[in-house]
Order: C-alpha cells, then sequence, then structure tokens
C-alpha cells in the first residue's frame, strides 16, 4: 500500500529537503526523521521522508547473499 | 455500457476500444472500417489510398518539444506513414475558443507550416470556427489526411503476413512526451529534463521501407502507449507476442518519474514512435537503417512473435520472470498506495 | 546507494530461486498484506518464477480496497457543493461510491484535484480562502503521519478551511481479524513500509500465538524473493519468528518519531472495511483538540457503511480463503473499467492485480 522511493538528499532548507532520484529532483518534508544530513538515503512518500536507509544494513544483505547462497557478488 | 461519457472514453485504453467496438463501429460497419487501423486503406480505380483523420485537443496548447499544430501535422503524417504511405495531403479544421491570443495561433500556424514541409506534405483545405469563451479549450484542431499507397504494401496496417520469428522493433525511448506534458501542466512537482518526442516519422520508415516485403507490421505508439499497439496487434493476428523488459528503451528520467508516481512506462503516450514487425532475415539491416537516422538512433530489438492462435503479449521481466500485458481500462493516475 | 542494481539481477534472483526449490519441502502458501507487494510480485512476474507448490495470495492490505463505499459517497456529497474543493490521492478517483466514482463527480463539474501530498491539498487551502477544502485521507501507518504533521502544520498557520475527512487505518487490528476466523496460509509476507514506521513488534502475536512464519520484506524482486526463502527456511524449521529482511529501512523499534506525530493528532476508533466489516479500533480519527480539521465534525455527513453485491466473494478474496477466478463475477461483470467489488478497484487489489497479470496464462508458470 506503500509506493516509497529511495533518494538522495543534495540539499536543506529548515524542514525541507531537495531529493536526487536518479536523473530527477524533488523537494519532500523531513519532519518525520530524525538529523537528515546531505548525503543520506531517504525512502520519500506522499511528499515526506519517512526513514533513513542504512548503507550498513544493505551491506549485510549483500554479506547474507554471499554466504547462504554463495554467490560471489560484491 | 455506461450512460455518460467519462475522460477514461478517451483514453486510448479498453473503455475507448468498448466505446468504439460498441457504439461507433455498430453503426457505421463497413468492412474498411472494421480493420480498426490507423488509416483506411481505400481502393479508387485500383489504386490505393490511405485515409485517415484525427483530433487534437491536448492541453496545455504549448509544451517542451512543440505545441497543438506540430502535433496534428505529425500525428496526421505518422498515422499514413505507419500504414506504409506516402503521406501528401492534409486537411486541418480549427475550433477556437474566443478570446484565445491571436499571437499564440500565428505561433501554431507557423509550426504546421513548418511541420508540413519538413514532412514534404501539403495542407490543402481548412475551416475555422470560433465557438463563445467556455465552450472549448483554447483551440481544437481536427485533420485529415491522405497517403499513396502501393497495393504490395495494403497488408502492412492489418499485419497480414505476420508470422512466428518475426522481430519486433521500436524506434526509440518510450515515454517521453506523456511525461513532458505532465511537466508542462505544473502537475508533476518534480524537476527534470524532459521534451515530447513530437516529430514525423515518415522520412524515417521510407528508409526502411526500401526492405518493402520484410516489412510485416507498423503502427505509431500515441496514447495508451507501446502496450496498447501490442495487445490490439495479438488480438488483430490471433498471435503470441514475447517482449523483454531489458530491451526495451526508457530514459533514465521517465523511469525515475514512473517509479514515483506509480506509472508503467508501457502505457506512456509518444508521438514519435513506430512500432514495427519485421522479418528475421532482414531485422539486423533494418535495425541499422533505422540506428543511421536522427530519429532512430535509439532503434532497438523488443521482441518477438512467438506463436499463432492464441492473442496474449508476454513480457520478460527484468529478473527473467513472465507476466502478461494486458490493455488498461483507462489512464494512469498517480498512486501513493 | 551502493547495491540498488542488484536488487533488481536477474542472476542473484535465479540463484535465489534455485536456493528456494533446494528446500522446498511440500506446499506452501504465503500472504502479503500489501497492496505495493501484489504490484511487485506481478510486476516482477515472481509467480511464474516459483515452484508450483508455492502459492502467494493477497491480503486485505490495500487501504484503496478496504475503504467503504460511503466514504466515497460521502466524498462525493461534499464535491457536489460548489463552495467545497475536495483533494484526493489518485488512487481514490476510480472507486465506485454507491452511486458514483469521483472521477464520474469531477466530470459532472465537481472540483476534485488529485494530489501527491497533503501538503499539497494544505496548499490549495491556503490559496482558495473562499472554498473549504476537504483532503481525503487514506493508507496505513506508512501515509498516516504525512497526514498528521499536515493537520499541524494548518493548526500553526490558523488554515481553517482545510478540513481532513479521514479513512485512515491501524494494520495490526486487520492482522487480528483475519487470523482469528481461521487461517489458510502459513507465512506472512509483512508491509514493509508500515514496518519502517510500525516496527517489528505489531507482528509479534502473529508467531507466538498463530504459529504464523513473519518476514518483514522490501520491494524490489531480490528483497521479495529473499523473504520469501527466510519463510520457507522458518515453515521447515517449525520455528515462526518475525524476521526483517528489510533491514537497511526497518528498524525493529520502527520510526518513533512518525508514530508520535500519529499518536499526537488521530485517536483509534472502529471502522468499515470494505470486504471485512467493521474491525474495532482499527481506524483513525482526529483528536479533540484537533476536531476544527475535521470533516465529520464540520459537515453533516451519512454513516459509512458498505454494502457488497450478494455472491462478491471479496471478503474471502482478502481473507486469501479463495481466489479470484472462483468469484462469479471476475472477468465478467466485473472488469478493472467496470469493478463490482473492493478487490477489482485499484490496481494492487488482488483481483485486478490477478485479471492484469495472470488472466490466461496459468501455463506460464515454471512447474518446478
Amino acid at each position: 500500500m506503500c509506493l516509497s522511493v529511495p533518494g538522495k538528499v543534495i540539499s536543506l532548507d529548515g524542514s525541507c529537503a531537495k531529493v536526487q532520484i536518479g536523473e530527477i529532483t524533488c523537494e519532500v518534508c523531513i519532519k518525520l526523521v530524525e538529523e537528515v544530513e546531505i548525503g543520506d538515503y531517504i525512502l520519500i512518500h506522499a511528499g515526506f521522508a519517512i526513514e533513513k536507509l542504512s548503507q550498513e544494513k544493505a551491506d549485510e544483505i549483500l554479506k547474507l547473499l554471499n554466504e547462504i547462497f554463495c554467490m560471489g557478488y560484491s | 455500457m455506461d450512460p455518460e461519457i467519462s475522460i477514461g472514453h478517451g483514453s486510448g485504453g479498453a473503455m475507448t476500444r468498448d466505446l468504439i467496438e460498441g457504439l461507433f463501429q455498430s453503426s457505421f460497419n463497413n468492412d474498411i472500417l472494421d480493420r480498426l487501423s490507423d488509416s483506411a486503406v481505400i481502393n479508387i480505380n485500383n489504386s490505393s489510398l490511405a485515409f485517415t483523420t484525427d483530433s487534437y485537443v491536448i492541453d496545455p496548447v504549448f509544451f517542451p518539444g512543440g505545441n497543438i499544430g506540430k502535433l496534428a501535422i505529425c500525428g496526421t503524417v505518422n498515422d499514413l506513414a505507419v500504414s506504409g504511405s506516402v503521406p501528401a495531403y492534409i486537411t486541418c479544421g480549427f475550433i477556437i475558443e474566443e478570446g484565445f491570443s491571436i499571437s499564440q495561433l500565428k505561433e501554431i500556424i507557423q509550426s504546421m507550416a513548418n511541420e508540413a514541409r519538413v514532412a514534404g506534405v501539403k495542407i490543402v483545405a481548412g475551416d475555422t470556427k470560433v465557438v463563445n469563451r467556455g465552450k472549448c479549450d483554447k483551440i481544437f484542431i481536427n485533420t485529415s489526411g491522405i497517403g499513396l499507397l502501393k497495393n504490395r504494401d495494403i497488408s502492412i496496417s492489418t499485419a497480414g503476413r505476420i508470422s512466428p520469428g518475426d522481430k519486433i522493433l521500436i524506434n526509440g525511448p518510450i515515454g517521453d512526451h506523456a511525461i513532458a506534458i505532465l511537466k508542462a501542466r505544473g502537475d508533476l512537482g518534480i524537476e527534470l529534463d524532459i521534451e515530447s518526442d513530437c516529430a514525423s516519422l515518415n522520412d524515417l520508415i521510407s528508409q526502411v521501407m526500401v526492405y518493402q516485403g520484410d516489412i510485416i507490421f507498423m503502427r505509431d505508439a500515441t496514447r495508451g502507449g507501446l502496450a496498447t499497439v501490442l495487445v490490439e496487434l495479438a488480438e488483430m493476428t490471433g498471435s503470441v507476442i514475447e517482449i523483454s523488459e531489458p530491451d526495451i528503451p526508457v530514459r533514465e528520467s521517465v523511469k525515475s518519474v514512473c517509479e514515483l508516481l506509480g506509472f508503467d512506462p508501457l502505457y506512456l503516450a509518444n508521438e514519435g514512435k513506430v512500432v514495427m514487425v519485421v522479418s528475421q532475415q532482414k531485422c539486423d539491416l533494418i535495425l541499422e537503417t533505422l540506428r543511421s537516422h536522427k530519429l532512430g538512433k535509439e532503434s532497438r530489438v523488443i521482441g518477438e512473435i512467438a506463436s499463432m492462435n492464441k492473442g496474449e503479449v508476454i513480457l520478460k521481466t527484468i529478473i527473467g520472470g513472465k507476466r502478461q500485458i494486458n490493455m488498461l481500462a483507462s489512464d494512469q493516475l498517480p498512486r501513493i498506495c | 546507494m551502493r547495491f540498488a542494481g542488484q536488487l533488481r539481477s536477474k542472476d542473484i534472483a535465479t540463484s535465489i530461486i534455485e536456493r528456494i526449490c533446494e528446500i522446498n519441502d511440500g506446499n506452501y502458501v504465503l500472504m502479503e498484506v500489501c497492496g505495493s507487494h501484489t504490484m511487485a510480485i506481478h510486476r516482477f512476474g515472481i509467480p511464474s518464477m516459483l515452484p508450483s507448490s508455492i502459492r502467494l495470495i493477497s491480503g486485505p492490505g490495500c487501504p484503496v480496497c478496504v475503504t467503504s463505499s460511503g466514504f466515497i459517497e460521502n466524498a462525493v456529497t461534499l464535491a457536489r457543493n460548489p463552495g467545497n474543493i475536495i483533494t484526493t490521492f489518485g488512487d481514490l478517483l476510480r472507486v465506485p461510491g454507491k452511486s458514483m466514482t469521483l472521477e464520474r463527480c469531477r466530470g459532472n463539474g465537481s472540483d476534485i484535484r488529485v494530489v501527491k501530498s497533503p501538503l499539497e491539498a494544505l496548499e490549495i487551502a491556503a490559496v482558495n480562502k473562499r472554498k473549504k477544502v476537504i483532503f481525503l485521507g487514506i493508507g496505513f501507518e506508512t501515509t498516516t503521519p504525512s497526514a498528521a504533521i499536515t493537520i499541524q502544520e494548518a493548526d500553526a498557520r490558523k488554515v481553517d478551511n482545510f478540513f481532513l475527512l479521514s479513512a485512515h487505518k491501524v494494520m495490526q487490528p486487520a492482522l487480528r481479524a483475519l487470523v482469528t476466523d481461521g487461517i489458510k496460509f502459513e507465512g506472512l509476507i509483512a508491509p514493509g513500509h508500515v514496518s519502517a514506521i510500525t516496527g517489528s513488534s505489531i507482528y509479534m502475536f502473529l508467531a507466538e500465538d498463530f504459529n504464523l512464519a513473519c518476514v518483514i520484506s522490501g520491494f524490489e524482486p531480490v528483497d521479495i524473493l529473499l523473504s520469501i526463502y527466510m519463510l520457507i527456511k522458518q515453515i521447515n524449521d517449525g520455528k515462526p519468528r518475525v524476521e526483517i529482511q528489510y533491514s537497511r529501512a526497518v528498524k525493529p523499534e520502527g520510526n518513533s518519531q512518525a508514530r508520535a506525530a500519529i499518536e499526537q493528532v488521530f485517536m483509534q476508533v472502529d471502522d468499515w472495511w470494505r470486504g471485512l466489516g467493521v474491525i474495532r479500533n482499527s481506524g483513525l480519527a482526529l483528536r479533540e483538540e484537533y476536531k476544527s480539521f475535521d470533516a465529520r465534525d464540520h459537515f453533516e455527513l451519512a454513516p459509512e457503511e458498505n454494502n457488497e453485491p450478494a455472491g462478491c466473494l471479496c471478503g474471502s478474496i482478502m481473507k486469501g480463503l479463495k481466489s479470484p477466478p472462483e468469484c462469479p463475477y471476475f472477468g465478467k461483470e466485473c472488469r478493472p473499467q467496470d469493478p463490482v467489488g473492493a478487490c477489482m478497484v485499484s490496481q494492487e487489489g488482488a483481483c485486478q492485480a490477478f485479471y492484469r497479470y495472470n488472466r490466461k496464462h496459468d501455463q506460464i508458470r515454471t512447474g518446478k
């Protein structure tokens, strides 16, 4: 029920952030997420950032794929 | 059937089809119309002509990449060209709202004249009506067009010679026009560089018509998008069409807008894209010819006719799965769910 | 983001499928309760890649589908007043009310505008001071925080011509209603973005009290396939629990800031779910201090019951007890262009997704 896409924060302006998704940019409200910084990846839904994405956790999935599935991806 | 017309009836999807088949075709009813091609093929004294009509009601009237006038000429030229004919003559009827700017009208007319010159067609008759303010939305344009068709090319609009192994090509990325219009309406709330792909395709098509016997079918992918062309082709011919998602060209910016708003680019409108079915033997040559033209640089093979006797379109997805492509009922709407 | 491209990798997807086939040991029925999962599963052709012993079914996770026809009818009533502007997400525009859809209502001359954010609706109110602007609030915990912040913003800026007609819903009571009637599935593909807000605790009762395997899943194809693998493992091991596959977005404790926003602005109330009936404490209404923005308080509206036509199987389909082709209306009187029941209304409804992606081709399954 929740179409939400990741985007990269490229500038901040009070409670708004400009976010880059591929080659497009849009503005979102960041009142729902703590301590947003430029360079952070956030999930965008209905004009708001709803959560920050963790690169560390994304890397863990990669590790899981390597270990459990022996895929040798890097 | 609905008791009233709704905006979905104009979307080019299943509702449009229901209206045409249920109301227009059942009343007008003749063997030429029943083929429901972009252009009618008519025969007069052993010469064949392609004959088409279209109406343009686009809002906004001016958009990145063109305006309603350029669109009218390109759209009509393309309907004729994809039937395999050489577009020759166009008529234009204008319905203009009281209060519309003369300088804007001039700009539209000049675009039409320019595009007609580029396409090598003559605008030979016209009509003008003005209606009271509020009785139409700025300006509507209706066109009709005639193209000269060789008898041997008549089967192109109905894919009469289609067979398994035939390849499906498109001349470039899909969805540009639809997204450019949304941006021009101020509906997007997104910053991106995008222009309509609005263009006359007859010169591009004439380059590949040297392979005349190997051009099986052509249609321009306008409202309803690439998916609608393929579904209509599959149903018309009873063929199973297989297309490959990784091979379908979509600009990165269009992809991102689609992800954000929940659109499927397969159904987005284009105004400068032709879908071709060509023989397997000449596919590579035709592709090379398309790519050597400025309107075909990003041409791709996107699929093939897999078999006959069914009438469906199967998409092989980016991860190797399969799903069926059907007509949408109506226009896509931005969604959050 | 590093790794983003691999989430749609054919090679990775194929490898996960191979591992799923290796541990495939019986019949499995897995339910997802998120419209975006329904869409993603069908969009990427996942059912065609799985062994036929693994069946994926769609539960009541599409907030559009479960919005009662009475709610739409109230929206239509409000829209007919020329002093009002209705603002809505595009998702609701074609949902049938008792008399008509909002799209038809707009065609009849009402001012109904599609927005992509409740903040857009608030701006419309701010520039149209002589009109009353009503925003139709739908969605689960992913979307509700944005409505909450918007109400607080309206309050701070004193935009007193802005109103919310809330159909916001809460996930956990719906899950409870789903399982107390008897369960026909072994594993839950839990909604990743709802969980980003709620955290993982709302699913604990499913594992502990009902032995349901639960994996909180992302929406890319590799996410979903990994989640299916994790669920099969849990079921095989006989150790149902709640796992987070979507760990890059979901923390066990969720997003407390977003939950606080919901808590400040909304309170739980009983609510109608199209296809499921009334579920206690499953809806959200504005708290007393924000009542001046509540459309139900300000306008005279009818109670929002919902009546499905006799024979419509939406309720059973949403609980995973029946599949779309078993419904007598499916594909005949009930199609996307003229939907009869809730499940056909939205692209993410079980019936429309099935209609669009699967209707004619059961033979596409790989049949491993």
